[in-house]
């Protein structure tokens, strides 16, 4: 489902993010990547949603060669990823609704589908009686649950989430990734980056494991 | 997309453009202000060129000419001096006042009456009012007026056509500087309108980059800001309307009392159907490509980041 071959990222005028990665993640798999702060693992899934692209390598997703893509169908790539961040990147002036909805306005749902699927989205991330609320309104792993509420709500084959529990106290993270491992169940594939050692390791999943720009190593990881 | 969803999400932006303006009411309404004063400058010089146009359109008789035939010339030669003009080129009709008619008619004015009724003999000549065709130009009409001043009994011909000429040109001076004016207050308002889109894009610039991250469509980013402006230009549109009309409602009296104090039955015409539709197309385009002009530049800077 995603795939990087020997993957290269450097930045203008700055050292390589990434140096010569390969990895793949399988269809419905829920894989870590670890490391410290300004290992690359922003990075990686910086070039999943195609926000950077790579200096070298081929990154591949859905069998897509990311590389091959043409600038007019980005949007519809980002369509079929879904994203949480780790500031969220709700809109302060919209309610949880709204926010949730946003990427069903943007691929074209019809207003009935949308009331449907954005209830059903709140409801499972615990937010149902908070949907007229402004995100200000809410608390942080509240704001963090409409975060993954916006991102699952169009139904995403793969999900990427970066440091997704880091603004979060320990009982919120557990929450949280409990939801992650949820959605993971019902076949989506996630790749969720995070420098949380303890938290991934509660989960035993698959951890690929990222030091400087290169894999340090990790179950089913594999340097180039 | 089904059409029903394109639709709906059209009429939302075109809801929620008209939404954005209202929550900025100040700040909308100096913004249409200006667009609608832009507007109505260049649609009152029209209407003032047109209302020229048809003054000097009106007075096609203004072209005519008078021929006086010589003292003694008879009745006979002027008729058939009369058919020979008309068989000449350029000549539309030809109309014969004889000496005792212009005399009976001079009679009936009370100012000359008296004078006329003094008189022992006619002291008017046959005349011929000659009437050239629309298409002559002032020199070919100079040339007629020669022609027939060299035929023989022909004592004097009256050709004045000077003024009409100097009204012509200077209408045509106004129609062009308001042609001018015209474009550049169309630029300005497209700069206008272009720098209040770039300024409400740079306020939402945070929900743009969402949205791309989102996977928003280019198409879909642009919409509500070409609603935008589309709204400033029909509200601009609507208030150069108003504006227009209340000026000619308000000039129109003053200028018609001057015009008849000079003797002059000149009168501003009232704004056409056709130019209310201009003004108002003029908006639109004008609000429309200022919002394109802003997107074009702008949106295409916004770019999804995550740090």
């Amino acid at each position: 489902m995603i795939r990087f071959d020997n993957v290269t990222k450097r930045y203008d005028g700055a050292r390589e993010a990434l140096k010569g990665v390969s990895f793949q993640v399988a269809p419905g798999e829920l894989a870590f990547i670890t490391g410290r702060s300004g290992a690359g693992k922003s990075t990686v899934l910086k070039l999943i949603a195609l926000i950077e692209h790579p200096t070298r390598g081929t990154v591949t997703v859905d069998g897509r060669n990311l590389g091959k893509l043409p600038d007019r169908d980005i949007p519809a790539h980002r369509q079929q990823i879904g994203m949480v961040f780790q500031d969220n990147k709700l809109l302060g002036d919209r309610s949880a609704y709204e926010n949730v909805a946003l990427p069903l306005i943007i691929n074209g749902t019809g207003e009935r589908e949308i009331g449907r699927r954005v209830r059903a989205a709140l409801d499972q991330v615990g937010l149902l009686d908070r949907e007229r609320y402004p995100p200000r309104a809410l608390s942080a792993g509240e704001q963090q649950r409409l975060g993954i509420a916006r991102a699952i709500v169009s139904r995403p084959k793969v999900l990427i989430a970066d440091e997704p529990t880091g603004n979060l106290d320990p009982d919120l993270a557990l929450e949280v990734m409990g939801l992650f491992r949820r959605l993971n169940e019902v076949g989506t594939t996630m790749l969720i980056a995070t420098h949380d050692l303890h938290l991934v390791e509660r989960f035993g999943s698959r951890r690929i494991i990222l030091a400087a720009g290169q894999i340090e190593g990790g179950t089913g990881a594999q340097a180039a | 997309m089904s059409l029903g969803s394109w639709l709906t999400r059209h009429a939302q932006n075109a809801l929620g453009a008209l939404g954005t303006l209202s929550r900025n009411p100040v700040a909308t309404a100096l913004t249409v202000t200006v667009i609608g004063i832009a507007l109505a400058l260049p649609a009152a010089l029209g209407v003032l060129v047109e209302s020229g146009r048809s003054l000097a359109g009106g007075w096609a008789d203004v072209r005519d000419f008078s021929v006086y035939l010589a003292p003694g010339v008879a009745l006979d030669r002027a008729e058939s001096l009369a058919g020979e003009l008309r068989a000449k080129p350029g000549v539309a009709s030809v109309r014969l006042i004889p000496a005792e008619t212009a005399a009976a008619e001079l009679g009936k004015d009370p100012g000359f009456a008296g004078a006329m009724a003094a008189l022992e003999s006619n002291p008017l000549p046959h005349t011929l009012v000659v009437r050239p065709q629309d298409s002559l130009d002032g020199e070919s009409l100079e040339a007629l007026g020669a022609e027939v001043r060299g035929a023989p009994g022909v004592d004097l011909v009256k050709l004045d056509l000077q003024w009409v000429e100097r009204l012509n040109a200077l209408l045509d001076f106004l129609r062009r500087l308001g042609l001018m004016i015209g474009g550049l207050l169309i630029a300005a308002v497209i700069i206008v309108v272009g720098n209040t889109i770039r300024l409400d894009i740079q306020n939402r610039s945070a929900e743009i980059e969402v949205a791309k991250l989102l996977g928003a469509t280019d198409a879909f980013v642009r919409r509500p800001f070409l609603y935008l402006g589309l709204w400033y230009g029909i509200l601009g549109g609507l208030v150069a309307v108003l504006l227009l009309l209340t000026g000619l409602w308000a000039l129109g009296g003053p200028i018609a009392r001057l015009a008849g104090l000079y003797g002059s039955s000149f009168e501003l015409g009232g704004a056409s159907g056709s130019s209310v539709l201009a003004v108002l197309a003029g908006g639109v385009l004008a609000g429309w490509g200022g919002a394109w002009m802003a997107v074009s530049r702008h949106l295409a800077a916004i770019q999804p980041k995550v740090d």
